[in-house]
């Protein structure tokens, strides 16, 4: 029966050429349009770290005067220098990072090789393990190293082989901003995406090629980039005990009990450091897992929200398009419909008919909507925003796509069919 | 004449001429709505920066680790940046306008405000010249009053002076003369406004909820390092600036080779790459307006070659009757228009309804009432563009249609 139904919707759509290229065309704009937004939507509205999401946790504590304190504030995305330096010697967390963005002058000290500048983050030993970072040779440095300062680097592999020419560079020095610092481990390519633990130095930027003890980085006066927030005026704001917010600090917890605890330690240090007249504000402690802080920091830019909307619009228009067309084309048919019906084809042969023949044209606009995405992805790529190289299309999305236009036709051709099955055989018989 | 008679003809279409009116309507809620997008971006790309742009170029350098001699090496540079031919003026600087850093603090004509007013902070010597501002009141800092970067970074209010924009002025003291008025930037003492200057942007877009805030900018009298700004801003004369832009490394590195040079653009570039996305999206939104309204009358077409279809031996009765080709040409025209003025009225509301939703969402402005009958007469236009192929078939039905039976 289907195969008669497919033979039928061919004839009747190679009848009007025009017209099934227009509504093909219209579906597969809508859903081209529809699935390239979403597509960008869904990769940048990614988990960045998938299998531990839920474990690791943002720190924030609120360490402003009272000054401009207005009730129901959130507190400060970052913590001052003080406050992470002293959160991370108590480890009180499974596992704990202290660490800022940083940028660094590496001098390969060969005559075919000038000076460059590579991005970097000065961190605690923690960091490697909480954040799943890959190594292909060597291991991450201690917490012993962390305390002396210890003039070592991990390196991406990237800048491994602009150095060395491989990945083979542990033991090796490498001249971090005028300083000599031994190479103890190579990570492999690795860029969660969003740059979920410092969203200041944008949310999908480029990922870190040096990392550098924080003990280290503040005895070299290794550079920092981000942002700055300082409530008192100070000459060095990234000094110890200056005013100011810089510092991220992450930790890794399992179950809610912990977490518990954790937040109970953290109100309980904020309430020590009121005693001391520190903090002046009333305690605010916010631990937010990696979803929630992506979430609160708004990473998916509104333009692309704004563009799926639109997208969806478009999609929407295009689908009336289709309906409009679909009906008149098989009002046009009413005569044909009716000679089926008065020999005998039931309301629901014919229903199912003209269904299959909205589907023929939902899965031909399905598939060159398809390709539509792939081009329209392909533009996004070369499109000058931070996150261009990530729209790609994956499988579940590949699978959405479908479903989408699928969805859409059939939609199209519901009321349609509905309609036309309501021919009455007799008069269309009569009047012709 | 013909109203009420297509009125009652539609009537017996309900759900075909409900279709048409509901993607007409979508059309052009959405149309007016990104036209609306479209010239806000557009306008946002022109944002003035008050400074003199196809005339100065940004040259970008860092040194390696820290320097003790930076403010000796930074005044070789200078010297010898300004001897290149074509030079007008150097400045060592903190940030450019539409750059990718912003130094910002809190101004305010009391001590430890809390509600202190956001501005732009430049820092560094001659930008006045160097950027080609225009003095509308006070004067340009005197050479006492400029103060070394560690100096001023050590302890702020030593600070005696400051220009600020007439944006920032007329934000601060309304009506009043800003000259000789006290500001306070954070620190213990406040510093004395010597100077208005036109204009000149900060390198970011300012507070959104504060309409002009991005003109809202200060110049400190501060002799910056280049390890403190990172930034010479250079004058020339725009004849002169492919042969500056092709000797400058090599210059600067004659005076100190051991230094990262980042990148030299000129004005133009630094715009182009600050309104990126703008453009970006604006051009999208241009395509899908574009999209809709073909779909739009490619739907006309449709319903319209199909009603003519469906009403062959009614036009040729009607021609029979003493009809001229002239009345049923005009009579698709009127029905299209019908139509169209139904689905209009309905788009306004639609549009006003999205541009509602996307205020409380996405920080759009309120749409100009301007703009909605620009998407009127869109639709219209278009709409009677896409009937009239199909009415003119109609016409062209030959009254002895009427006599046969199919």
């Amino acid at each position: 029966m289907l195969a008669y139904y497919l033979d039928l919707a061919r004839r009747s759509l190679a009848r009007n050429v025009g017209l099934t290229i227009l509504m093909i065309l219209a579906i597969a704009f809508g859903v081209g349009a529809s699935m390239t937004t979403m597509t960008v939507l869904h990769v940048l509205a990614q988990d960045p770290i998938p299998q531990k999401s839920h474990d690791l946790y943002n720190v924030q504590l609120e360490p402003r005067r009272m000054l401009g304190y207005q009730a129901g504030q959130e507190p400060p995305d970052q913590l001052t220098r003080l406050d992470a330096e002293t959160l991370v010697r108590a480890g009180k967390a499974e596992h704990q990072a202290i660490m800022t963005g940083g940028q660094a002058a590496i001098e390969p000290g060969r005559t075919d090789l000038p000076p460059f500048f590579v991005d970097g983050r000065w961190t605690s030993a923690d960091f490697f393990k909480m954040f799943d970072a890959p190594f292909v040779a060597g291991t991450a440095w201690s917490e012993d190293d962390d305390l002396h300062a210890a003039r070592v680097a991990v390196i991406a592999r990237e800048l491994a082989d602009k150095v060395f020419g491989s990945i083979d560079a542990i033991g090796k020095t490498i001249r971090v901003e005028g300083t000599d610092l031994r190479v103890i481990g190579v990570l492999d390519a690795w860029r969660p995406q969003p740059h979920f633990w410092d969203l200041n130095t944008g949310s999908f930027g480029k990922a870190e090629l040096v990392f550098v003890p924080w003990s280290t980085s503040r005895e070299l006066k290794l550079g920092h980039i981000g942002s700055v927030d300082c409530w008192a005026e100070s000459s060095d704001s990234l000094a110890l005990g200056a005013s100011c917010v810089w510092v991220q600090f992450w930790v890794e917890l399992h179950g809610a009990e912990r977490v518990e605890a954790y937040r109970a330690y953290l109100e309980h240090y904020s309430d020590e450091q009121h005693r001391v007249g520190r903090y002046e504000r009333p305690v605010n402690v916010k631990l937010r897992d990696v979803m929630e802080w992506l979430q609160y920091r708004k990473v998916v830019p509104s333009d692309v929200r704004l563009q799926t909307w639109i997208a969806l619009g478009f999609l929407l228009v295009c689908l009336i398009n289709t309906v409009g067309l679909l009906l008149t084309k098989f009002l046009r048919r009413s005569s044909e419909i009716g000679v089926r019906r008065a020999l005998g084809a039931s309301k629901r042969a014919i229903f199912v008919q003209l269904l299959v023949e909205a589907g023929a044209i939902g899965l031909i606009g399905g598939v060159l909507g398809l390709g539509l995405a792939w081009l329209g992805l392909f533009a996004v790529r070369h499109q000058p925003t931070s996150y261009a190289e990530l729209a790609q299309l994956d499988l579940p999305m590949l699978a959405a796509t479908f479903g989408l236009a699928m969805l859409t036709s059939l939609f199209a051709g519901l009321l349609p069919a509905w309609r036309g099955c309501q021919v009455t055989p007799a008069i269309q018989l009569k009047s012709h | 004449m013909h109203f009420f008679h297509i009125l009652s003809t539609l009537r017996r279409h309900k759900t075909a001429a409900a279709l048409i009116i509901i993607e007409i309507a979508l059309t052009c809620g959405i149309v007016s709505n990104a036209v609306f997008l479209i010239s806000d971006r557009l306008a946002r790309t022109d944002r003035p920066s008050g400074v003199v742009e196809d005339e100065l170029v940004d040259v970008r350098l860092t040194g390696i680790g820290t320097k003790s001699d930076a403010a000796a090496v930074t005044a070789q540079d200078l010297v010898a940046l300004r001897a290149l031919p074509g030079v007008k003026a150097v400045s060592s600087i903190n940030m450019v306008p539409f750059g990718n850093s912003s130094w910002n603090t809190d101004g305010s004509r009391l001590k430890d405000d809390p509600n202190g007013v956001s501005v732009g902070q430049y820092m560094g010597q001659g930008i006045i010249e160097t950027f080609g501002l225009r003095l509308v009141a006070g004067r340009d800092f005197q050479p006492g009053e400029y103060v070394e970067f560690a100096a001023a970074q050590a302890n702020p209010s030593i600070l005696s002076s400051v220009i600020i924009t007439q944006a920032y002025a007329t934000r601060l003291f309304h009506d009043e003369n800003p000259l000789g008025k006290q500001l306070y930037l954070g620190g213990k003492e406040p510093q004395i406004i010597v100077g208005v200057i036109e204009q000149l942007t900060r390198p970011t877009d300012g507070d959104v909820a504060e309409p002009g805030s991005a003109g809202f900018a200060m110049i400190l009298p501060i002799v910056l390092p280049f390890t403190g700004g990172g930034h010479y801003a250079v004058r020339l004369d725009p004849g002169q600036r492919d042969h500056f832009l092709a000797t400058v490394d090599a210059t600067l590195a004659k005076v100190d080779p051991s230094r990262i040079m980042l990148e030299h653009k000129t004005f133009g570039a630094i715009r182009e790459g600050y309104f990126k996305q703008d453009r970006a999206m604006a051009y999208l939104l241009i395509g899908v307006s574009l999209a809709l309204l073909l779909i739009t009358a490619l739907g006309v077409v449709g319903l319209a070659s199909f009603w003519v279809q469906q009403r062959t031996r009614q036009i040729g009765i009607r021609r029979a009757l003493g009809a001229t080709r002239g009345n049923i040409l005009r009579y698709f025209q009127l029905e299209n228009f019908i139509l169209a003025t139904i689905g209009i009225a309905l788009g306004m509301v639609l549009a006003y309804g999205i541009n509602l939703w996307l205020m409380s969402k996405y920080a759009v402005p309120r749409l100009p009432a301007e703009v909605l009958p620009i998407g009127a007469v869109l639709l219209w236009v278009i709409g009677q563009i896409a009937v009239l192929g199909p009415a003119m078939r109609a016409a062209t039905i030959p009254p002895a249609i009427a006599t046969r039976s199919v």
